[in-house]
């Protein structure tokens, strides 16, 4: 029996990457799944984003695990679209009971030269975004007796300041705020908010070439493999990222009853990059 | 289905009984064999619950043997470094390795912290901080022989990271597991051995089902009890419960032991039902 048997999950960003591990592993775990993407490409963004094709890979691989999923091409900028995608999700799958906030977009520039465009974009999705993505969710998962669990994506970033994302840094900062202002409001519904802290997870966010000449500012052209050495010097563990699935298996600890009275709390995967 | 700890050693202390036997039972259902140690008697000074007695720590063996692990069960006090070495060498020659620590021995008093006496300061800082890195000591060497990284999981409370009144003693040793738990993450990360805290609210336990701890709660009721007390426990945390159950911090242990949480070191993990959130 799953863990997550008879539940439904909303879950932001599932394309690809980090979102589509989560929905996987929620519905390996019995959970139907209601997913939204942007699946567009933004101008201030340098690696590309996810695609249509992406989407409906990630919903052939709900169906392949048996479990239903309600996928909806959706920006995070759009209030009353995720409003309807989630109303149309939980009229089709009758409920809710988790929320999972992921879908982020990540840019690199010193702050002296972030331009207004790329700040705003960034503030835009990294954070207004979860709070639109979590706002129409709160109506259906007071509706559980047994209340719910919504999973804020921060960062490392949400925690530390780090170079050259000054505008990533202040949005998943702000992510914790709103994580612990809807724990304490949410808490006497039983609903609980948390958010989890990856350090670098191995996605397209970060490999791409933009992110590597930040770390190899030195080579015109670096790989994967140059910069792995300089991202494993961020973590006290002898590791240079981690993968989908570590990040996956937290969101599931925190939404399943195994979590059942942990809420308002930071929960870092990130092999020792904040402990450092 | 493979347990999510199976053919792992766990080393746990404060075994007997309350969340120390719940974590064994717990590793032992996913597969885990146990060493575990408990002082089974009382600790001095220490008076407002009633001591854990070897037929505690028997029990315990009988509830780990049952599920067909096994268990080597030592009574041992934290507090005396040779032999907690001992029962430690003895399980890990008995089970042949050691992949898991749970530093989970602690013991608690309350009062004005003016009124705390030497003896008590001594006793709860002994046990709940020097114990905590007596059991990190003797374990370590072990896990690192093993060469294939392991987890150690170190037992603060809400007071390691909160200061609620009536007891310095108390959080002083707790707010200290934060300090231990900061460094060893930092020295043993290069081993893959993850270390981390976890943070409970009031646990449903001894340890705060008595009536000097009621009291506590209801200062004015000449008959504290479980019941009055309750609604006080619930006003401390955020979500509508006033104490958790053991299990409920055992499934903490448990995610932190496995490999699913095979990156995450050095973090604080609160299980209080949003106490350190409110």
């Amino acid at each position: 029996m799953g863990k997550l048997e008879g539940k439904v999950a909303f879950i932001t960003g599932a394309a690809r990457g980090q979102g589509r591990s989560h929905a996987v592993r929620l519905a390996q775990e019995g959970a139907d799944i209601i997913a939204v993407d942007a699946c567009t490409e933004i101008a201030t963004v340098d690696y590309p984003l996810s695609t249509p094709e992406d989407l409906a890979e990630t919903v052939r691989q709900v169906e392949a695990l048996d479990r239903r999923i309600i996928a909806g091409q959706v920006d995070v900028r759009d209030g009353a679209g995720l409003t309807a995608a989630v109303d149309k999700g939980v009229a089709e799958l009758g409920r809710l009971d988790v929320v999972v906030a992921n879908a982020g977009i990540a840019s690199f520039a010193p702050a002296e030269q972030l331009t207004d465009e790329a700040w705003d974009a960034m503030i835009d999705i990294n954070l207004s975004g979860v709070f639109k993505s979590v706002r129409p969710t709160i109506r259906h998962l007071k509706a559980n007796p047994e209340g719910g669990a919504i999973v804020l994506t921060s960062s490392t970033a949400g925690l530390k300041g780090i170079p050259n994302i000054a505008h990533y840094t202040a949005a998943k900062h702000g992510v914790v705020g709103l994580m612990k202002v809807l724990a304490n409001e949410l808490a006497r519904y039983r609903i609980r908010v948390n958010t989890i802290h990856p350090t670098n997870v191995d996605t397209p966010m970060i490999m791409n070439e933009g992110a590597y000449r930040l770390f190899r500012p030195d080579l015109e052209h670096p790989t994967r493999e140059d910069v792995a050495d300089t991202f494993a010097g961020l973590n006290a563990m002898p590791v240079p990222w981690v993968d989908v699935l570590d990040i996956s298996e937290a969101v599931l600890y925190l939404v399943s009853d195994s979590g059942r009275y942990v809420t308002g709390v930071q929960l870092p995967i990130d092999a020792g990059m904040v402990v450092r | 289905m493979a347990g999510r700890v199976a053919g792992k050693v766990a080393f746990i202390t404060g075994a007997a009984r309350g969340q120390g036997r719940s974590h064994a039972l717990r590793l032992a259902q996913e597969g885990a064999d146990i060493i575990a140690v408990d002082i089974a008697g009382p600790v001095e000074t220490i008076e407002m619950y009633p001591p854990a007695t070897e037929e505690d720590l028997a029990e315990t063996v009988r509830q780990v043997e049952k599920l067909d692990r096994r268990i080597v069960a030592t009574k041992a006090d934290v507090r005396d470094v040779a032999a907690l070495q001992a029962a430690v060498d003895d399980g890990v020659a008995q089970l042949g390795r050691l992949d898991i620590v749970s530093a989970n021995a602690g013991v608690f008093e309350v009062g004005p912290a003016l009124e705390v006496t030497e003896a008590t300061w001594d006793n709860i800082i002994g046990t709940n901080l020097t114990g905590v890195w007596n059991t990190c000591k003797v374990a370590l060497p072990h896990i690192i022989s093993g060469g294939q990284g392991g987890s150690v999981i170190l037992t603060s409370s809400t007071a390691g990271l909160r200061g609620a009144p009536n007891m310095v003693h108390y959080a002083a040793s707790k707010h200290g597991v934060v300090g231990i738990m900061r460094v060893l993450a930092n020295e043993f990360a290069q081993h893959s051995i993850r270390v981390n805290t976890v943070h409970p609210t009031g646990v449903d336990t001894d340890m705060i089902q008595n009536p000097k701890i009621w009291g506590l709660f209801n200062p004015a009721d000449p008959a504290p009890s479980r019941e009055a007390a309750a609604p006080v426990f619930q006003s401390t945390n955020a979500l509508p419960i006033p104490w958790v159950e053991p299990v409920d911090i055992s499934n903490a242990v448990l995610f932190l032991a496995s490999d699913e949480a095979r990156y995450i070191t050095g973090v604080t993990l609160p299980v209080d039902a949003g106490y350190t959130a409110k």
